[in-house]
């Protein structure tokens, strides 16, 4: 491989004297503690290199070498229930309690082997030559996307090093590849489909604000922007342990160390409520904490979307969570500063916009290269500066993705949680997955959901005239608005994740629920306009066991929401309609 | 470490806090220097970019008085280093970790980098430990527990010092293993006074046997400000991972801190972000923030109470901006409530505390302590939104139960907020409970009818 010679380095930047030929965005290794860094720049002088790691104690002289390879990352079946930095390497298991600079290799382990191919079958790229178990949990292996040929050995059943060649495929020009449980893919490259497929279920998220109101589908894209203290990554992580997908890659891209600590102790604990085995099996986390190398924050998300890639070709629903995208545009931002590249908007580098672009662009719902069906959706949280919205970031992504997740900081500061302002929020896909709703027996989904979006909107209205003429001047009706928003966001958009009961609402649950509360705002608006008072309305018990269903009535009550409705059609026929009175 | 190399009379050009010297030694990146002039004193410094020819120094400390032929330069072949000993509390150190109490220097045990490296998140463990500070608006609503950082966001003029004295003074564990606990108190470009006051009141409660004071005062370069909290959370880092102290660090102000770190950037001539500060201010304190923490496996703490001044009390200014998407949590202080005479003034809706829900309820404090902060914060939030509407419409515009929580409001802010004496988590739950029972119950939400059977019902009777 190519060698270097530094004689120039600041901060993260170094620049090298090349003695051999280096290629744009080749991985190189730096040192006798082979720090990683990446070619940014390239003349036939000099190599601009960014390093992902502490450079402290880097001098001119120092010998750098080529890998021959961009940026690469090392995809097997060891990675899930585990955590890794920026650049895949693990995190748990070393004595260190520092996280220590310089490329290690992870340590080898162990699998079951099952063949799925015999010798002499003819393979392509992202076919499925075997599974692979421990503890319990199975997963395919897979020929990388670019190997492809006539089988000509395969290893029976049986306990191998995932370090080990399983397969050994004869390609048609002649070259024999040697396959094993791992392969390394560049992580700037998506990985190569089949076909792209239309949005066609929603991704079940368990909290009603989103599956309700502003649906992500299955392969979408959401942001979820908020300042801070507004719940982003509480919800992330609500997200991340109760929405129906296969596989969770966690990345948190700047963030907070003890949040991945929380993560790291919680999940284990947690029960996957549709396979009930614990939560961190399906989970990864990448976890390239604020105080960590800035660089290697930028590559970070790259890395998260390549391995959710690899799983989603295994034929699984992968969702990733970015938290946040905010960070990894700062990061882009300081190391385009260091190399003197002109600013654009609020000093980010112009091609922001298009490396959000490409980033997001790699959600979605495909056919893989083997046939099968997988997907991957994408939630990327933003922190714009003082919760304005109107920031790059923030305007920026919202014209990649199709479901927009608001966070207010006054429902927050309520702690009207999650936060997510139904104002300020929406969702493209609604006619798309209405379908859905429909075949699980919720054929009102749509329009019930256009209700509510309608009755919060005449609330917001209602609110801002009682602020000048007095809440008691406005008509019953409007204030019986007033009270059926109030309905629609205490008792069932507001929705507690530390709550046993509460946290996880299933698409059946969330659909009685919904029906109770139109059924009540239907009832409501009836006896006022029948002269019934406002404050008769807001007295009557059942309003209280309404607000309350939530956390009084759990998943396995789902009959005695039944009754709740009885009493509800009980409670109002029971009323008796009073003299109009003097207001 | 490697013995000390000396380069002289090699330096080409001063330009600001930066040094540019042939290169005629090999001397790594970010390695610390010693600068000394004619004038014979040392400055700290570090080596910040190195090429064939030259090397560029950053000086940390004034360059005024340096001479090119007569500047000086140690190396010292190691980045900043600070050496640390158990003897090191009790003491005072100024903004770069030397003693200035008069007292002998300590004895040396370690030496430890000041940067401080990232700590494996994979070997943190969870806080979850309650810290009862006697203070219901912080004990109830926005609990701190160890290994938390939780930042106070004041103004000028607002009683942050004296909050962060009773703060450090009064905290205790619940239960029996309260372990050894020690305060680090690091100013950063604080008034004489300031420094003063906090001396004379760990003096007067007997805590200043267990407190090292690290000041770099207003009048002190203001780049070392850079250093003095790396040197306080050094020492705070050695105190609680090495001896297993519990340890509290009063970092005060940041603000200063940030517009040093402002000055600095613009002496080396980079483009300004948000305001003029760097770009890489998130980055930078996060550094700093990022070293409080709890790790898996050994005995001690790391809790942080840094304080900064909102400019203009402006929440959105990047400082506290930035630092609220750090920090786990921010207690805000009200200037209102101060004026109102209300002590302390903590503005409870922006304020916040992340880990509460890992150190309360059941088996932590309380097992209906959640619910009750959670009903809290929703009736109070509706009282201030009844509030401005009164002011608007008179109160007779407003129904019956927007009364309710009219008085509501009063009340909480003058029973439950305002204290003069410490109180306990019961006694302030009770406070809580006793305020909420003036709502009309059907307007409880957040509580269970068991909870208001249990807790509200009683004071009705």
């Amino acid at each position: 491989m190519a060698e270097a010679r530094l004689h120039w380095v600041s901060g993260p930047v170094i620049r090298a004297v090349p003695e051999g030929d280096f290629a744009v965005n080749e991985a190189v290794l730096i040192g006798e503690r082979r720090l990683l860094g990446e070619i940014i720049r390239l003349t036939r002088e000099e190599i601009v290199i960014q390093v992902y790691e502490d450079t402290t104690g880097l001098r001119p002289g120092v010998r750098i070498r080529g890998t021959g390879y961009p940026l690469s990352v090392k995809l097997g079946p060891a990675l899930l229930g585990n955590i890794f930095d920026g650049l895949l390497r693990p995190l748990a298991g070393g004595e260190a309690i520092h996280v220590e600079p310089g490329m290690r290799a992870a340590p080898e382990q162990t699998f079951a082997f099952c063949p799925r191919l015999k010798d002499g079958d003819t393979v392509a790229g992202g076919e499925v030559f075997g599974e692979v178990s421990r503890n319990g949990v199975t997963q395919r292996v897979l020929i990388p996307p670019d190997v492809a040929g006539k089988v000509s050995h395969i290893e029976p059943d049986g306990d191998y090093s995932d370090n080990a060649g399983l397969v050994t495929v004869k390609a048609a020009d002649g070259k024999t590849h040697t396959v094993g449980m791992q392969h390394t893919w560049p992580v700037r490259v998506p990985r190569p489909v089949t076909r792209r497929l239309p949005p066609d279920r929603p991704m079940i998220t368990g909290q009603r604000i989103l599956d309700t109101l502003f649906p992500i589908a299955r392969g979408g894209k959401a942001a979820l922007p908020g300042g801070f203290g507004t719940g982003k990554t509480v919800l992330q992580e609500s997200l991340a342990k109760w929405c129906d997908a296969d596989i969770i890659i966690y990345v948190g891209c700047g963030e907070r160390g003890n949040e991945m600590a929380g993560v790291l102790h919680e999940f284990p604990q947690l029960q996957d409520p549709r396979t009930g085995r614990s939560l961190m099996e399906r989970t990864l986390i990448i976890a390239n904490t604020s105080n960590m190398p800035v660089a290697a924050r930028e590559a970070s998300i790259y890395t998260g979307v390549t391995v959710a890639e690899y799983f989603r070709d295994q034929g699984l629903h992968v969702a990733l969570m970015a938290d946040s995208t905010s960070r990894w545009a700062e990061a882009l931002r300081e190391v385009s500063g260091r190399l003197g590249e002109l600013p654009g908007e609020a000093g980010y580098p112009a091609y922001l916009s298009s490396r959000l672009a490409s980033f997001y662009e790699r959600a979605g719902r495909v056919t893989a290269l083997n046939g099968e069906e997988g997907s991957l959706s994408i939630i990327g949280a933003v922190s714009p500066p003082s919760g304005d919205f109107s920031e790059p970031v923030t305007t920026h992504t919202k014209r990649y993705v199709r479901s927009f997740w608001g966070l207010d900081r006054e429902r927050a500061q309520a702690r009207f949680y999650p936060a997510v302002h139904p104002l300020q929020s929406y969702a493209e896909a609604v006619d798309e997955l209405a379908g859905w709703w429909r075949e699980r027996g919720s054929p009102h989904w749509r329009e019930r959901r256009a209700r509510l979006l309608k009755i919060l909107e005449e609330q917001d209205q209602l609110e801002r005239m009682a602020r000048i003429v007095g809440k008691d001047a406005l008509p019953p009706r409007q204030q019986c608005i007033l009270l059926a928003g109030e309905l629609i966001n205490q008792g069932y958009l507001m929705q507690s994740s530390f709550s046993p009961t509460d946290r996880y609402a299933s698409p059946e649950r969330q659909s009685v629920m919904l029906g109770l509360i139109t059924r009540y705002i239907d009832l409501a608006l009836q006896a006022v306009e029948q002269g019934t008072s406002v404050d008769t309305l807001r007295g009557m018990p059942i309003l209280r066991k309404l607000q309350r269903m939530k956390e009084d009535l759990g998943e396995e009550a789902l009959d005695d929401y039944a009754e709740l409705e009885h009493e509800l059609d009980d409670a109002f026929a029971a009323l008796k309609p009073e003299t109009v009175h003097e207001g | 470490m490697k013995a000390d190399l000396y380069a002289a009379g090699n330096a080409t050009r001063i330009d600001g806090p930066l040094l540019f010297l042939e290169r005629s030694l090999d001397v790594g990146l970010n390695e610390a220097v010693e600068v000394s002039g004619a004038d014979g004193r040392p400055r700290l410094g570090r080596v910040s970019a190195l090429d064939d020819d030259f090397m560029t120094i950053e000086v940390l400390e004034t360059t005024q008085g340096l001479a090119l032929n007569e500047t000086r330069v140690r190396f010292r072949g190691a980045p900043l280093h600070f050496s640390l000993g158990p003897d090191l509390l009790g003491r005072v150190y100024d903004g770069v970790g030397r003693v200035i109490d008069g007292g002998p220097p300590i004895a040396a045990e370690q030496h430890l980098r000041i940067e401080g490296m990232a700590l494996n998140p994979a070997r943190r463990a969870s806080p979850a430990d309650f810290i009862e500070t006697g203070i219901s608006s912080i004990d109830i609503m926005d609990s701190l527990v160890r290994g938390q950082k939780l930042p106070i966001f004041s103004g000028g003029g607002l009683p942050h010092d004296a909050l962060a004295i009773q703060l450090a003074r009064q905290s205790r564990l619940r239960g029996d293993d309260a372990g050894r606990f020690s305060i680090v108190f690091a100013g950063i470009g604080i008034p004489h006074d300031t420094a003063e006051q906090f001396r004379t009141a760990m003096e007067r409660s007997g805590a200043l046997g267990h407190t090292a004071l690290f000041l770099n005062l207003a009048s002190d370069s203001s780049v070392q400000r850079l250093l003095t909290p790396r040197f306080a959370l050094t020492a705070a880092e050695y105190l609680a991972y090495e001896l297993g102290h519990h340890v509290l660090v009063i970092l005060t102000d940041i603000t200063n801190y940030c517009e040093a770190l402002r000055e600095v950037s613009a002496s080396h001539g980079e483009i300004p972000s948000r305001k003029g500060y760097p770009g890489y201010m998130y980055s930078d304190l996060a550094t700093l923030y990022e070293r409080a923490g709890i790790i898996e496996g050994r005995p001690g703490s790391l809790t942080q109470i840094p304080i900064l001044s909102m400019p203009s009390d402006d929440i959105s200014h990047p400082i506290p901006d930035l630092t609220g998407y750090i920090t786990e949590g921010q207690i805000v202080l009200d200037r209102n409530l101060h004026r109102r005479g209300l002590y302390p003034p903590v503005k409870v809706l922006p304020s916040l505390s992340r880990l509460m829900k890992d150190g309360t309820g059941r088996g932590f404090t309380h097992e209906d302590h959640p619910d009750l902060a959670n009903q809290l914060y929703a009736a109070y939030a509706r009282a201030v939104q009844v509030r401005v509407l009164a002011n608007v419409v008179g109160e007779d515009g407003l129904t019956e139960t927007d009364r309710y929580y009219l008085r509501f409001g009063d009340s909480f802010e003058h029973e439950f907020i305002a204290q003069e004496e410490r109180r306990g988590l019961e006694a302030s739950m009770e406070i809580g409970w006793r305020l909420l029972a003036a709502l009309p119950a059907s307007e409880l939400h957040r509580l269970s009818d068991a909870q208001i059977a249990k807790y509200i019902e009683p004071h009705h009777g």
